[in-house]
Protein backbone atom coordinates (compact mmCIF):
# COMPACT_ATOMS: atom_id res chain seq x y z
CA UNK A 1 0.00 0.00 0.00
CA UNK A 2 1.12 3.23 -0.41
CA UNK A 3 0.74 6.29 1.72
CA UNK A 4 -2.73 7.75 1.24
CA UNK A 5 -2.04 11.53 0.49
CA UNK A 6 -4.27 12.39 -2.31
CA UNK A 7 -3.27 12.53 -5.93
CA UNK A 8 -3.76 16.15 -6.11
CA UNK A 9 -2.04 19.30 -5.54
CA UNK A 10 -0.19 20.27 -2.48
CA UNK A 11 2.38 22.89 -1.41
CA UNK A 12 4.95 22.83 1.28
CA UNK A 13 3.53 24.78 4.36
CA UNK A 14 4.37 28.51 5.28
CA UNK A 15 3.32 29.68 8.77
CA UNK A 16 2.50 33.10 6.27
CA UNK A 17 0.14 31.42 3.94
CA UNK A 18 -2.15 29.71 7.11
CA UNK A 19 -5.35 32.25 6.90
CA UNK A 20 -5.33 31.87 3.37
CA UNK A 21 -5.45 28.13 3.46
CA UNK A 22 -8.00 28.40 6.39
CA UNK A 23 -9.87 30.61 4.20
CA UNK A 24 -9.85 29.68 0.67
CA UNK A 25 -7.16 26.75 -0.46
CA UNK A 26 -8.16 26.93 -3.77
CA UNK A 27 -6.31 23.85 -5.30
CA UNK A 28 -4.35 23.13 -2.50
CA UNK A 29 -5.30 19.85 -0.73
CA UNK A 30 -2.55 18.51 1.39
CA UNK A 31 0.27 20.07 2.56
CA UNK A 32 3.95 19.09 3.45
CA UNK A 33 6.33 19.98 6.38
CA UNK A 34 9.16 19.25 7.23
CA UNK A 35 9.91 17.41 10.57
CA UNK A 36 13.01 18.94 12.36
CA UNK A 37 10.93 22.00 12.32
CA UNK A 38 8.16 20.68 14.98
CA UNK A 39 10.88 18.54 16.77
CA UNK A 40 9.99 20.62 19.85
CA UNK A 41 8.27 20.30 22.94
CA UNK A 42 5.15 22.67 22.33
CA UNK A 43 4.08 25.58 21.74
CA UNK A 44 2.40 27.63 18.94
CA UNK A 45 4.30 26.02 15.99
CA UNK A 46 3.70 22.83 17.04
CA UNK A 47 -0.06 23.76 18.48
CA UNK A 48 -0.50 25.48 14.41
CA UNK A 49 0.66 22.22 12.83
CA UNK A 50 -1.68 20.12 14.96
CA UNK A 51 -4.75 22.42 13.62
CA UNK A 52 -3.35 21.91 9.87
CA UNK A 53 -3.59 18.17 10.54
CA UNK A 54 -6.95 18.35 11.88
CA UNK A 55 -7.51 20.04 8.17
CA UNK A 56 -5.67 18.74 5.89
CA UNK A 57 -3.33 15.42 4.69
CA UNK A 58 0.01 16.17 6.37
CA UNK A 59 2.87 14.94 4.04
CA UNK A 60 6.15 14.68 6.81
CA UNK A 61 9.71 15.41 4.96
CA UNK A 62 12.66 15.04 7.02
CA UNK A 63 15.46 16.82 6.13
CA UNK A 64 17.66 15.42 8.96
CA UNK A 65 17.73 11.73 8.97
CA UNK A 66 21.17 11.35 7.18
CA UNK A 67 20.24 8.48 5.63
CA UNK A 68 22.71 8.36 2.78
CA UNK A 69 25.49 8.26 5.64
CA UNK A 70 28.07 5.76 6.49
CA UNK A 71 27.37 6.12 10.33
CA UNK A 72 24.27 4.67 12.30
CA UNK A 73 21.23 6.86 12.49
CA UNK A 74 20.49 9.06 15.37
CA UNK A 75 18.35 7.33 17.71
CA UNK A 76 17.65 10.53 19.79
CA UNK A 77 16.25 12.01 16.23
CA UNK A 78 14.28 8.56 15.18
CA UNK A 79 12.65 8.74 18.86
CA UNK A 80 11.63 12.45 18.28
CA UNK A 81 10.30 11.36 14.75
CA UNK A 82 8.59 8.84 15.96
CA UNK A 83 6.45 10.78 18.66
CA UNK A 84 5.99 13.73 15.95
CA UNK A 85 4.30 10.38 13.44
CA UNK A 86 2.18 9.14 16.61
CA UNK A 87 0.96 12.76 16.89
CA UNK A 88 -0.04 14.06 13.93
CA UNK A 89 -0.59 11.26 11.86
CA UNK A 90 0.87 11.98 8.52
CA UNK A 91 -0.33 10.21 4.93
CA UNK A 92 3.11 9.83 4.17
CA UNK A 93 6.48 10.55 5.98
CA UNK A 94 9.58 10.98 3.08
CA UNK A 95 13.49 11.29 3.22
CA UNK A 96 16.22 11.99 1.29
CA UNK A 97 19.10 10.05 -1.20
CA UNK A 98 21.65 11.85 0.85
CA UNK A 99 23.61 12.87 4.22
CA UNK A 100 23.81 15.62 6.62
CA UNK A 101 25.80 14.62 9.53
CA UNK A 102 29.18 13.48 9.97
CA UNK A 103 31.40 12.82 12.99
CA UNK A 104 28.77 14.94 15.21
CA UNK A 105 28.56 18.07 13.08
CA UNK A 106 25.61 18.51 11.33
CA UNK A 107 25.51 21.04 8.38
CA UNK A 108 22.15 21.64 7.26
CA UNK A 109 22.07 20.40 3.40
CA UNK A 110 21.72 17.50 1.79
CA UNK A 111 25.27 16.25 0.91
CA UNK A 112 25.86 13.49 -1.77
CA UNK A 113 26.71 9.98 -1.84
CA UNK A 114 28.63 7.76 -4.37
CA UNK A 115 26.47 5.18 -5.59
CA UNK A 116 28.22 1.97 -4.79
CA UNK A 117 27.40 -1.05 -3.15
CA UNK A 118 28.43 -0.17 0.22
CA UNK A 119 26.94 2.89 0.42
CA UNK A 120 23.23 0.63 -1.04
CA UNK A 121 23.84 -1.78 2.33
CA UNK A 122 24.43 1.30 4.35
CA UNK A 123 21.69 3.08 2.90
CA UNK A 124 19.26 -0.18 3.10
CA UNK A 125 20.03 -0.34 6.41
CA UNK A 126 18.96 3.03 7.55
CA UNK A 127 15.77 2.39 5.38
CA UNK A 128 14.88 -0.90 7.11
CA UNK A 129 15.46 0.85 10.25
CA UNK A 130 13.37 3.98 9.88
CA UNK A 131 10.51 1.39 8.49
CA UNK A 132 10.94 -0.31 11.62
CA UNK A 133 11.25 2.49 14.03
CA UNK A 134 7.90 4.55 12.71
CA UNK A 135 6.02 1.35 11.79
CA UNK A 136 4.92 1.95 8.26
CA UNK A 137 6.29 2.49 4.73
CA UNK A 138 8.61 5.84 4.21
CA UNK A 139 9.29 7.03 1.03
CA UNK A 140 12.83 8.23 -0.65
CA UNK A 141 13.45 10.98 -2.43
CA UNK A 142 16.38 11.23 -5.36
CA UNK A 143 18.58 14.22 -5.12
CA UNK A 144 19.62 17.28 -7.13
CA UNK A 145 23.31 16.95 -8.12
CA UNK A 146 26.07 19.39 -8.93
CA UNK A 147 28.85 16.93 -9.61
CA UNK A 148 29.63 13.10 -9.55
CA UNK A 149 31.87 10.67 -7.56
CA UNK A 150 34.95 9.06 -8.94
CA UNK A 151 34.13 6.37 -6.76
CA UNK A 152 30.68 5.51 -7.97
CA UNK A 153 29.60 1.99 -9.85
CA UNK A 154 26.09 2.50 -10.33
CA UNK A 155 23.82 4.49 -11.70
CA UNK A 156 21.19 6.40 -9.63
CA UNK A 157 18.10 4.91 -10.86
CA UNK A 158 19.61 1.32 -10.57
CA UNK A 159 20.97 2.29 -6.77
CA UNK A 160 17.07 3.44 -6.11
CA UNK A 161 15.52 0.84 -7.92
CA UNK A 162 17.79 -1.45 -5.72
CA UNK A 163 16.63 0.13 -2.42
CA UNK A 164 13.05 -0.10 -2.86
CA UNK A 165 13.74 -4.22 -3.75
CA UNK A 166 15.54 -4.33 -0.70
CA UNK A 167 13.53 -2.44 1.70
CA UNK A 168 9.53 -2.32 0.14
CA UNK A 169 10.10 1.51 0.21
CA UNK A 170 8.36 3.80 -2.34
CA UNK A 171 9.92 6.85 -3.82
CA UNK A 172 9.29 10.62 -3.87
CA UNK A 173 10.22 11.38 -7.32
CA UNK A 174 11.62 15.07 -7.28
CA UNK A 175 11.20 16.25 -11.41
CA UNK A 176 12.86 19.17 -10.97
CA UNK A 177 16.27 17.27 -9.31
CA UNK A 178 15.78 15.48 -11.93
CA UNK A 179 15.96 18.00 -14.84
CA UNK A 180 18.79 20.07 -13.03
CA UNK A 181 21.26 16.49 -12.46
CA UNK A 182 20.41 15.97 -15.86
CA UNK A 183 21.65 19.37 -17.13
CA UNK A 184 24.39 19.28 -14.57
CA UNK A 185 25.42 15.90 -15.22
CA UNK A 186 25.18 15.83 -18.75
CA UNK A 187 22.29 13.28 -19.35
CA UNK A 188 18.44 12.67 -20.54
CA UNK A 189 15.88 13.66 -18.42
CA UNK A 190 13.72 11.15 -20.43
CA UNK A 191 16.87 8.18 -19.65
CA UNK A 192 16.49 8.67 -16.22
CA UNK A 193 12.36 8.89 -16.16
CA UNK A 194 12.99 5.72 -18.77
CA UNK A 195 14.58 3.57 -16.01
CA UNK A 196 13.23 4.93 -12.62
CA UNK A 197 10.81 3.14 -10.88
CA UNK A 198 7.89 4.84 -12.06
CA UNK A 199 5.32 2.35 -10.04
CA UNK A 200 6.66 2.48 -7.12
CA UNK A 201 6.48 7.13 -6.97
CA UNK A 202 3.91 7.77 -4.34
CA UNK A 203 4.40 11.14 -4.70
CA UNK A 204 6.41 14.14 -7.12
CA UNK A 205 8.12 17.13 -6.01
CA UNK A 206 7.79 20.48 -8.28
CA UNK A 207 10.37 23.60 -7.59
CA UNK A 208 12.10 25.96 -9.08
CA UNK A 209 15.73 26.40 -9.97
CA UNK A 210 18.67 28.94 -11.22
CA UNK A 211 21.07 28.97 -13.45
CA UNK A 212 24.93 29.44 -12.54
CA UNK A 213 27.90 28.29 -14.07
CA UNK A 214 31.02 26.20 -12.94
CA UNK A 215 35.00 27.27 -13.13
CA UNK A 216 34.91 25.87 -16.91
CA UNK A 217 31.58 28.29 -18.03
CA UNK A 218 29.29 24.78 -17.91
CA UNK A 219 25.86 25.55 -16.57
CA UNK A 220 25.22 24.79 -13.30
CA UNK A 221 21.69 24.83 -11.99
CA UNK A 222 21.26 25.33 -8.66
CA UNK A 223 18.30 23.80 -6.50
CA UNK A 224 17.14 26.84 -4.96
CA UNK A 225 13.22 26.32 -3.74
CA UNK A 226 13.23 30.36 -4.80
CA UNK A 227 11.49 30.65 -8.56
CA UNK A 228 8.15 29.35 -9.93
CA UNK A 229 8.53 25.72 -11.44
CA UNK A 230 10.51 26.34 -15.16
CA UNK A 231 8.60 24.84 -18.25
CA UNK A 232 10.68 22.50 -18.92
CA UNK A 233 9.91 20.89 -15.52
CA UNK A 234 6.46 21.02 -16.08
CA UNK A 235 6.81 19.04 -19.52
CA UNK A 236 9.00 16.50 -17.59
CA UNK A 237 6.00 16.00 -15.36
CA UNK A 238 3.34 15.83 -17.72
CA UNK A 239 5.47 13.32 -19.24
CA UNK A 240 5.90 11.76 -15.89
CA UNK A 241 1.94 11.26 -15.51
CA UNK A 242 0.92 10.51 -18.81
CA UNK A 243 3.01 6.97 -17.27
CA UNK A 244 1.45 6.94 -14.08
CA UNK A 245 -1.77 8.15 -13.86
CA UNK A 246 -2.35 11.01 -11.22
CA UNK A 247 0.27 11.25 -8.17
CA UNK A 248 0.41 13.38 -5.18
CA UNK A 249 2.39 16.39 -6.28
CA UNK A 250 3.88 19.16 -4.20
CA UNK A 251 5.08 22.79 -4.92
CA UNK A 252 7.79 23.23 -3.41
CA UNK A 253 8.61 27.23 -2.50
CA UNK A 254 11.14 27.42 0.56
CA UNK A 255 12.81 30.73 -0.32
CA UNK A 256 12.24 34.03 -1.64
CA UNK A 257 8.34 32.69 -0.47
CA UNK A 258 5.88 34.92 -2.16
CA UNK A 259 2.18 35.42 -1.58
CA UNK A 260 -0.58 32.57 -1.33
CA UNK A 261 -1.98 33.60 -4.55
CA UNK A 262 1.03 33.09 -6.45
CA UNK A 263 1.36 29.58 -4.71
CA UNK A 264 -2.40 28.55 -5.44
CA UNK A 265 -1.91 29.44 -9.06
CA UNK A 266 1.10 27.30 -9.44
CA UNK A 267 -0.86 24.22 -7.63
CA UNK A 268 -3.85 24.80 -9.86
CA UNK A 269 -1.10 24.45 -12.86
CA UNK A 270 -0.20 21.46 -11.33
CA UNK A 271 -4.19 20.53 -10.74
CA UNK A 272 -4.25 20.84 -14.71
CA UNK A 273 -1.98 18.92 -15.85
CA UNK A 274 -2.82 16.03 -13.34
CA UNK A 275 -6.67 15.96 -14.74
CA UNK A 276 -5.51 16.02 -18.25
CA UNK A 277 -3.57 12.59 -18.18
CA UNK A 278 -6.26 11.51 -16.17
CA UNK A 279 -8.61 11.64 -18.76
CA UNK A 280 -6.03 11.04 -21.37
CA UNK B 1 34.40 5.69 4.58
CA UNK B 2 37.27 7.96 3.33
CA UNK B 3 34.70 9.81 0.94
CA UNK B 4 32.23 10.85 3.31
CA UNK B 5 35.10 11.94 5.85
CA UNK B 6 37.06 14.02 3.06
CA UNK B 7 33.72 15.63 2.03
CA UNK B 8 32.35 16.72 5.17
CA UNK B 9 36.53 17.82 6.17
CA UNK B 10 36.39 20.70 3.24
CA UNK B 11 32.72 21.78 4.21
CA UNK B 12 34.16 23.44 7.17
CA UNK B 13 37.56 24.29 6.65
CA UNK B 14 38.09 27.32 4.49
CA UNK B 15 41.52 26.45 2.79
CA UNK B 16 40.79 22.96 2.83
CA UNK B 17 41.86 21.03 -0.32
CA UNK B 18 38.40 19.65 -1.87
CA UNK B 19 37.76 16.26 -2.91
CA UNK B 20 39.20 14.70 -5.46
CA UNK B 21 36.61 12.73 -6.52
CA UNK B 22 33.85 15.82 -6.74
CA UNK B 23 34.11 15.41 -10.57
CA UNK B 24 32.30 17.41 -13.30
CA UNK B 25 30.41 15.19 -16.28
CA UNK B 26 33.83 15.40 -18.18
CA UNK B 27 35.59 13.67 -15.31
CA UNK B 28 37.74 16.24 -13.98
CA UNK B 29 37.97 17.02 -10.33
CA UNK B 30 35.62 20.52 -9.99
CA UNK B 31 35.85 23.01 -7.45
CA UNK B 32 32.84 25.36 -8.33
CA UNK B 33 31.01 22.15 -8.24
CA UNK B 34 32.29 20.81 -4.72
CA UNK B 35 31.49 24.69 -3.80
CA UNK B 36 27.95 24.37 -4.20
CA UNK B 37 27.53 22.28 -1.02
CA UNK B 38 30.04 24.01 0.67
CA UNK B 39 27.81 27.40 0.26
CA UNK B 40 24.34 26.29 0.66
CA UNK B 41 26.24 24.90 4.30
CA UNK B 42 27.55 28.21 5.19
CA UNK B 43 24.64 30.26 3.99
CA UNK B 44 22.01 28.39 5.00
CA UNK B 45 23.61 27.71 9.08
CA UNK B 46 24.30 32.03 8.80
CA UNK B 47 20.40 32.27 7.50
CA UNK B 48 19.56 30.03 10.74
CA UNK B 49 21.12 32.19 12.62
CA UNK B 50 20.12 35.50 11.47
CA UNK B 51 16.20 34.17 11.90
CA UNK B 52 16.79 33.07 15.40
CA UNK B 53 18.81 36.67 16.51
CA UNK B 54 16.85 39.21 14.39
CA UNK B 55 17.91 42.20 16.86
CA UNK B 56 21.65 41.11 16.80
CA UNK B 57 21.06 41.45 12.95
CA UNK B 58 19.63 45.00 13.45
CA UNK B 59 22.27 46.17 15.89
CA UNK B 60 25.67 45.28 14.08
CA UNK B 61 24.15 45.29 10.69
CA UNK B 62 23.47 42.91 8.02
CA UNK B 63 27.04 42.51 6.75
CA UNK B 64 28.77 42.43 9.76
CA UNK B 65 26.60 39.64 10.87
CA UNK B 66 26.86 37.21 8.08
CA UNK B 67 30.77 37.79 8.15
CA UNK B 68 30.34 36.97 12.03
CA UNK B 69 27.92 34.41 11.81
CA UNK B 70 30.37 32.43 8.99
CA UNK B 71 32.81 32.44 11.89
CA UNK B 72 30.58 31.33 14.37
CA UNK B 73 29.42 28.20 12.10
CA UNK B 74 32.83 27.05 11.31
CA UNK B 75 33.77 26.87 14.35
CA UNK B 76 30.30 25.83 16.33
CA UNK B 77 28.28 23.94 13.76
CA UNK B 78 25.41 22.82 14.84
CA UNK B 79 25.21 19.26 16.31
CA UNK B 80 22.02 18.04 16.14
CA UNK B 81 19.06 18.61 12.99
CA UNK B 82 16.46 20.39 15.19
CA UNK B 83 18.20 24.03 14.38
CA UNK B 84 14.96 26.13 15.26
CA UNK B 85 16.63 25.07 18.41
CA UNK B 86 20.27 25.69 17.54
CA UNK B 87 21.76 28.71 18.63
CA UNK B 88 22.58 28.07 22.51
CA UNK B 89 26.12 28.31 22.29
CA UNK B 90 26.24 32.26 20.35
CA UNK B 91 25.59 34.80 22.97
CA UNK B 92 28.59 33.26 25.07
CA UNK B 93 30.67 32.92 21.91
CA UNK B 94 30.02 36.59 21.07
CA UNK B 95 31.23 37.31 24.64
CA UNK B 96 34.39 36.45 23.48
CA UNK B 97 34.57 37.82 19.59
CA UNK B 98 36.81 41.00 19.94
CA UNK B 99 35.40 43.45 17.03
CA UNK B 100 32.21 43.99 18.96
CA UNK B 101 33.73 44.92 21.96
CA UNK B 102 32.85 48.40 21.51
CA UNK B 103 29.15 46.88 21.35
CA UNK B 104 28.72 45.60 24.33
CA UNK B 105 25.24 44.97 24.78
CA UNK B 106 25.23 42.67 21.72
CA UNK B 107 25.86 39.23 23.77
CA UNK B 108 22.88 40.22 26.03
CA UNK B 109 20.48 41.06 23.35
CA UNK B 110 21.75 37.57 22.18
CA UNK B 111 20.80 35.99 25.54
CA UNK B 112 17.35 37.62 25.64
CA UNK B 113 16.59 36.41 21.82
CA UNK B 114 17.63 32.99 22.36
CA UNK B 115 16.01 32.39 25.73
CA UNK B 116 12.58 34.02 24.11
CA UNK B 117 13.24 31.30 21.34
CA UNK B 118 13.22 28.82 24.05
CA UNK B 119 10.66 30.13 25.44
CA UNK B 120 8.54 29.80 22.39
CA UNK B 121 8.95 26.03 22.00
CA UNK B 122 8.70 24.92 25.17
CA UNK B 123 5.88 21.97 26.53
CA UNK B 124 2.67 22.88 26.98
CA UNK B 125 1.75 23.31 30.96
CA UNK B 126 -0.78 25.24 32.74
CA UNK B 127 1.01 27.50 34.71
CA UNK B 128 0.71 27.55 38.67
CA UNK B 129 -2.21 30.61 39.47
CA UNK B 130 -2.15 32.99 42.44
CA UNK B 131 -5.56 31.26 43.25
CA UNK B 132 -3.81 27.73 43.45
CA UNK B 133 -1.90 28.91 47.01
CA UNK B 134 -5.20 30.96 48.40
CA UNK B 135 -5.71 29.82 52.00
CA UNK B 136 -2.32 27.78 52.41
CA UNK B 137 -0.81 28.94 55.79
CA UNK B 138 1.95 30.53 55.92
CA UNK B 139 4.63 28.12 57.24
CA UNK B 140 2.97 25.79 54.98
CA UNK B 141 3.89 27.92 51.79
CA UNK B 142 7.63 28.59 53.51
CA UNK B 143 8.24 24.88 53.10
CA UNK B 144 6.70 24.66 49.52
CA UNK B 145 8.43 23.41 46.59
CA UNK B 146 7.50 24.94 43.44
CA UNK B 147 9.43 24.42 40.00
CA UNK B 148 9.76 27.25 37.12
CA UNK B 149 7.04 26.65 34.23
CA UNK B 150 9.24 24.60 31.46
CA UNK B 151 8.60 28.18 29.39
CA UNK B 152 10.40 30.32 31.99
CA UNK B 153 13.60 31.69 31.14
CA UNK B 154 15.63 34.41 33.04
CA UNK B 155 19.02 36.47 33.42
CA UNK B 156 20.47 38.95 34.60
CA UNK B 157 22.80 41.93 32.63
CA UNK B 158 24.18 45.16 33.83
CA UNK B 159 22.76 47.00 30.32
CA UNK B 160 19.26 47.84 29.33
CA UNK B 161 18.93 44.95 27.27
CA UNK B 162 15.25 45.02 27.85
CA UNK B 163 14.91 48.94 26.81
CA UNK B 164 17.27 48.27 23.73
CA UNK B 165 15.00 45.25 22.68
CA UNK B 166 11.75 46.85 22.68
CA UNK B 167 13.08 49.54 20.87
CA UNK B 168 13.94 47.44 17.78
CA UNK B 169 10.37 45.63 17.72
CA UNK B 170 7.49 47.17 15.73
CA UNK B 171 5.36 47.73 17.94
CA UNK B 172 8.20 49.83 20.27
CA UNK B 173 6.40 50.89 23.25
CA UNK B 174 8.28 54.30 25.40
CA UNK B 175 8.72 52.33 28.38
CA UNK B 176 12.55 51.92 29.67
CA UNK B 177 12.94 48.84 31.93
CA UNK B 178 16.27 49.60 33.43
CA UNK B 179 19.80 47.70 33.26
CA UNK B 180 19.00 44.20 35.63
CA UNK B 181 16.77 40.79 35.84
CA UNK B 182 14.79 40.32 33.18
CA UNK B 183 11.93 37.09 32.88
CA UNK B 184 11.21 35.62 30.35
CA UNK B 185 7.74 33.20 30.03
CA UNK B 186 4.79 32.34 27.83
CA UNK B 187 1.54 33.25 29.08
CA UNK B 188 -1.60 32.18 27.15
CA UNK B 189 1.19 30.61 23.97
CA UNK B 190 2.61 34.29 23.70
CA UNK B 191 6.61 34.85 24.60
CA UNK B 192 6.51 37.85 27.02
CA UNK B 193 9.57 39.73 28.73
CA UNK B 194 9.89 41.63 31.66
CA UNK B 195 11.93 43.87 33.81
CA UNK B 196 11.98 41.47 37.37
CA UNK B 197 12.59 42.73 40.21
CA UNK B 198 15.91 42.15 41.96
CA UNK B 199 15.82 38.91 43.66
CA UNK B 200 13.96 36.95 41.29
CA UNK B 201 16.71 35.26 39.12
CA UNK B 202 17.98 33.56 42.35
CA UNK B 203 14.72 32.75 43.61
CA UNK B 204 14.03 30.42 40.15
CA UNK B 205 17.51 29.32 40.48
CA UNK B 206 16.60 28.09 44.04
CA UNK B 207 13.77 26.58 43.14
CA UNK B 208 14.84 24.91 40.00
CA UNK B 209 17.36 23.46 42.22
CA UNK B 210 14.69 21.76 44.43
CA UNK B 211 14.86 24.09 47.63
CA UNK B 212 11.84 25.68 49.16
CA UNK B 213 9.82 28.59 49.45
CA UNK B 214 11.15 29.98 52.41
CA UNK B 215 14.61 29.54 51.76
CA UNK B 216 14.44 29.63 47.32
CA UNK B 217 13.07 33.73 48.52
CA UNK B 218 16.37 36.19 49.56
CA UNK B 219 15.65 37.48 52.45
CA UNK B 220 16.20 41.01 51.93
CA UNK B 221 14.09 41.08 48.56
CA UNK B 222 10.83 42.66 47.87
CA UNK B 223 8.67 39.02 48.28
CA UNK B 224 5.35 40.49 46.71
CA UNK B 225 7.05 42.50 43.80
CA UNK B 226 8.77 39.28 42.95
CA UNK B 227 5.33 36.85 43.40
CA UNK B 228 3.61 39.14 40.87
CA UNK B 229 6.10 38.64 37.84
CA UNK B 230 6.59 35.33 38.49
CA UNK B 231 2.51 35.23 38.17
CA UNK B 232 2.75 37.70 35.16
CA UNK B 233 5.39 35.46 33.07
CA UNK B 234 3.54 32.51 34.36
CA UNK B 235 6.75 31.28 35.64
CA UNK B 236 6.00 28.59 38.03
CA UNK B 237 4.14 24.97 37.59
CA UNK B 238 1.48 23.89 40.07
CA UNK B 239 2.62 22.37 42.99
CA UNK B 240 1.56 18.54 41.53
CA UNK B 241 4.30 18.76 39.43
CA UNK B 242 6.90 18.90 41.99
Amino acid sequence: MLPSLPRTAGIGFKPAHYTDLVGSPGAVTWLEVHAENYMVDGGPQLAMLDDLADRFPISLHGVGLSIGGPGPLDAVHLGRLRRLVDRINPASFSEHLAWSSHSGAYYNDLLPLPYTEMTLNAVCGHIDEVQDRLGQRMLLENPSSYLRFAESTLDETEFLAEVVARTGCGLLLDVNNVFISAVNLGFTPQDYIGTFPLSEIGEIHLGGHEADQDEDGATLLIDTHGAPVADPVWALFENVVARTGPLPTLIEWDNEVPDFATLEAEAARATNILTRQAAA
Amino acid sequence: MSVFRDFAAALRAPDARRPQGALNPGGKPSVARYDVYRNNVATSLIEALATGFPVVRQLVGEEFFSAMAREFVLLHPPKDPVIVLWGAGFPDWLETFAPIKAVPYVPGIARLEYLRRQAFHAADVEPLEPAMLAGVAPDALAAQRLLPHPSARWMADPMPILSIWQRHQEDADDIDPPAGEILVGRPKMTVAQMAAPEGTCATLDALAGGAPLGRALPPDADHPAIFATLFAAGALLPPDHV
